[in-house]
């Protein structure tokens, strides 16, 4: 008599330690092994796009703070750069490189927090996630002498930056650059040749480059399928034309190759940040002086850039008042998450966890 | 507020299920809040002599409370930072992050609760062994904060279940949280039944 | 720099090869007909030269006398993108069709405006309500929802 089997149902999250926020997974198994996946997200759905329709322009800014909040710097400026294309403000020099100086700043608190939480769903309990936060809690001193917050900085402003960084900023930044490369090859000879990291992530959920495009990924996890995509080199936005530095790609987009990429990326984001404290212009003004109710023209723009995760895209729509008629936010990790399911069916339960892990979502993102 | 468990055979219907209670619950936050001590009858309120172990086991019970992990959104990254080397939550014999509600005494509740994170928080209050805590950590967490002219938010985490601490901020900073944390120490001895402080007038 | 297309050149190019498809055209976007959406999307993506095999994002705008759906659409090879547009008049039941067979970045994004416009896209493998729960009263995004 054969034996018959049943489908079974696994509820992961919302409310789950791996899930990074309230992610939920409905995960179709037989016996272990996966055959299905539904991604449920929702959980964190707060309304800002119908939130921003109802505020003044610079109001929005604290808005776009809580959607990535990894990195919220990073999102201020996307939203920043949409509606300076919409109003036709030009930003003053040393304004555009504290701009690029506080996303690097960004790019490399994601990625250690990235990195520290994909090694906590690897097995590495909290070990390397301390070691990376003490990097980490470097960048947030930074962040934190220029205005005052600690997450949610709320320092970009249509034009510019709210305010100038204090004298002390200039050189605790280059004191942290200086040291920043002997801490990253601490890391590589910590993780990258560990036996064990490599058993669970070579070769596990891979990405192929046709479906990677086909998805819609963007950042690292479409760098890791092997094709060269970056926005600061194909789309340049800000000043980042100015900049010498690589993209670092992977050839197979396996877990491995994700995590490799980040590493990679962080010793590209500490050239670009030597190089801007080089070129820095030492004064002027900060804030082209744009009016707290700015009326800009009715019509519609579309700013993107390379966030620490992927494209980040805000479609603003005006009508010519004061408050946007409709803000449109277009997150990567959304489209990230889409191939999950391809990337995880035929693995394990275990393996579903660092697949999901190597993506590196943030839900406020996903949600709005 | 009881949970009912409806028999469900598909995804389709658990989501239906999940909408119905969700929708029930918006309707429910539309009344007064009622009083969290009602159950203790008059009789009980004047007879009951608690002595002084209480105090004694509650001393030792705030030395070591086992917080549990329920970061939805961005005062999660700030319960990190506290929970790792700089701010370090051991000295306060709360090292041991819980990931299951089962084994947790303190609920950290840091970040938005949206109404379709709603039953899931409540479920997992639910599911916490007494004595338990609610620490609602963050402007979001206590009325809605910034979001709170949103559709899909609640107006405080208070409509949901009942809080003992709030910490406001957002996000508040770790020191914001330490100091919260020591209020829930004073709570935890002074929070017995005859506490004038909570007892009715 | 990513070269924006010119969207009067290719307006015509489409119009050519799918009579009574566009609607209007300027410099940056083409208007398209509702209907054949799905057709002006198969030929921008397997039109050698063209070659758009990345959509950006999809979103919609209510207007209140129609809804506006817009797609910017990249091409990774040449490093071009173009932003199409269509507009839905019908405002109780209105009806696409989906490009999740040609993008598969459209899924999320298709499920995502169905749930805040009601927008119903033919062809959807699942459209489900996705950011708010099942039972959800309205469409949160819409201008006349408070």
């Amino acid at each position: 008599m054969p034996i018959k089997t049943e489908p079974f149902y696994l509820n992961l999250g919302p409310q789950h330690p791996s899930t990074h926020g309230v992610f939920r997974l409905r995960v179709q198994l037989d016996g272990e092994v996966i055959v299905d996946v539904e991604p449920i997200i929702g959980y964190l759905h707060r309304g800002i796009e119908k939130l921003a329709e109802t505020r003044t322009y610079t109001q929005v800014i604290p808005l776009t703070d809580r959607l990535d909040y990894v990195a919220s710097m990073t999102n201020n400026l996307a939203y920043c750069l949409a509606v300076e294309k919409l109003a036709g403000i030009k930003v003053p020099e040393r304004a555009e490189y504290l701009r690029i100086i506080f996303s690097e700043l960004m790019r490399l608190a994601n990625h250690f927090l990235a990195i520290g939480a994909f090694l906590n769903d690897c097995g590495a309990l909290a070990t390397p996630l301390i070691y990376m936060w003490r990097e980490r809690e470097k960048i947030v001193d930074l962040c934190e002498m220029t205005c005052g917050q600690r997450l949610l900085f709320n320092y970009m402003r249509v034009g510019g930056m709210s305010q100038d960084v204090p004298v002390e900023f200039m050189p605790a930044l280059k004191k942290f650059v200086a040291e920043m490369p002997k801490f990253i090859g601490e890391y590589e000879q910590l993780i990258k040749q560990n036996e064990i990291f490599l058993a669970r992530t070579k070769g596990v959920g891979i990405l192929p480059r046709e479906m990677a495009i086909d998805i819609g990924a963007s950042g690292p996890v479409l760098r890791a399928s092997g094709v060269n995509w970056d926005i600061r080199k194909k789309d340049p936005y800000s000043i980042y034309d100015r900049f010498d530095f690589e993209v670092p790609t992977g050839d197979v987009g396996d877990c491995y190759d994700r995590f490799w990429v980040r590493m990679r990326e962080m010793r590209q984001s500490v050239r670009i940040l030597e190089q801007a404290i080089g070129q820095i212009p030492a004064k002027g003004t900060v804030w082209a002086d744009v009016p707290q109710f700015f009326r800009p023209p009715a019509g519609e723009a579309y700013g993107h850039i390379e966030a620490p995760k992927g494209n980040l895209g805000f479609y603003v729509v005006g009508d010519g008042s004061i408050a946007p008629y409709r803000v449109h936010i277009f997150p990567p990790s959304l489209m990230n998450v889409t191939a999950l399911r391809d990337m995880a069916i035929g693995w394990k339960v275990a393996d579903l966890i660092i697949i999901f892990g190597s993506i590196d979502v943030v839900l406020g993102e996903i949600d709005r | 507020m009881e949970i009912v468990r409806p028999e469900v055979n598909t995804p389709q219907e658990a989501d239906a299920v999940e909408g119905a209670y969700i929708n029930s619950l918006i309707a429910d936050s539309t009344s007064a809040i009622p009083d969290p001590d009602r159950w203790i009858d008059e009789a009980v309120h004047r007879n009951v002599f608690l002595t002084t172990t209480d105090t004694i086991l509650a001393w030792g019970r705030q030395r070591s409370i086992f917080p549990m992990l329920f970061a939805t959104a961005c005062c999660g990254m700030e319960v990190i930072s506290m929970s790792v080397s700089r701010f370090d939550l051991s000295r306060f014999g709360m090292d041991v992050v819980r990931f299951s509600p089962r084994q947790a005494d303190v609920m950290i509740i840091a970040g938005t609760i949206t109404w379709k994170m709603a039953l899931a928080t409540r479920m997992i209050y639910d599911q916490m062994a007494e004595p338990k805590w609610v620490v609602a950590m963050g402007a979001c967490a206590i009325s809605g904060g910034t979001f709170r002219e949103s559709y899909s938010v609640t107006p405080g985490v208070n409509r949901i279940m009942p809080v003992d601490v709030y910490i406001p901020g957002c996000p508040p900073k770790p020191e914001a949280v330490i100091f919260g944390i020591n209020r829930l120490h004073a709570k935890i001895i002074k929070g017995t039944m005859d506490d004038p402080m909570l007892s009715k007038p | 720099m990513t070269v924006i297309t010119s969207g009067e050149e290719l307006g015509k190019k489409i119009a050519e090869a799918i009579p009574g498809s566009v609607v209007s055209s300027d410099k940056t976007s083409v208007m398209l007909e509702s209907k054949s959406l799905a057709q002006v999307a198969e030929f921008l993506k397997n039109t050698p030269g063209l070659d758009f095999n990345y959509l950006n994002f999809a979103t919609a705008v209510d207007y209140i006398d129609y809804f506006e759906l817009v797609y910017r659409v990249l091409s990774m090879e040449h490093n071009h993108s173009l932003i199409l547009k269509t507009r839905l008049y019908d405002r109780e039941n209105p009806a696409v069709p989906s490009l999740v067979a040609i993008w598969r970045s459209a899924y999320f994004q298709e499920r995502e405006m169905f749930d805040m416009f009601g927008i119903k896209f033919e062809g959807h493998p699942d459209l489900r309500r996705l950011l708010t729960w099942e039972g959800f009263q309205g469409y949160p995004l819409r201008r006349d929802y408070l």
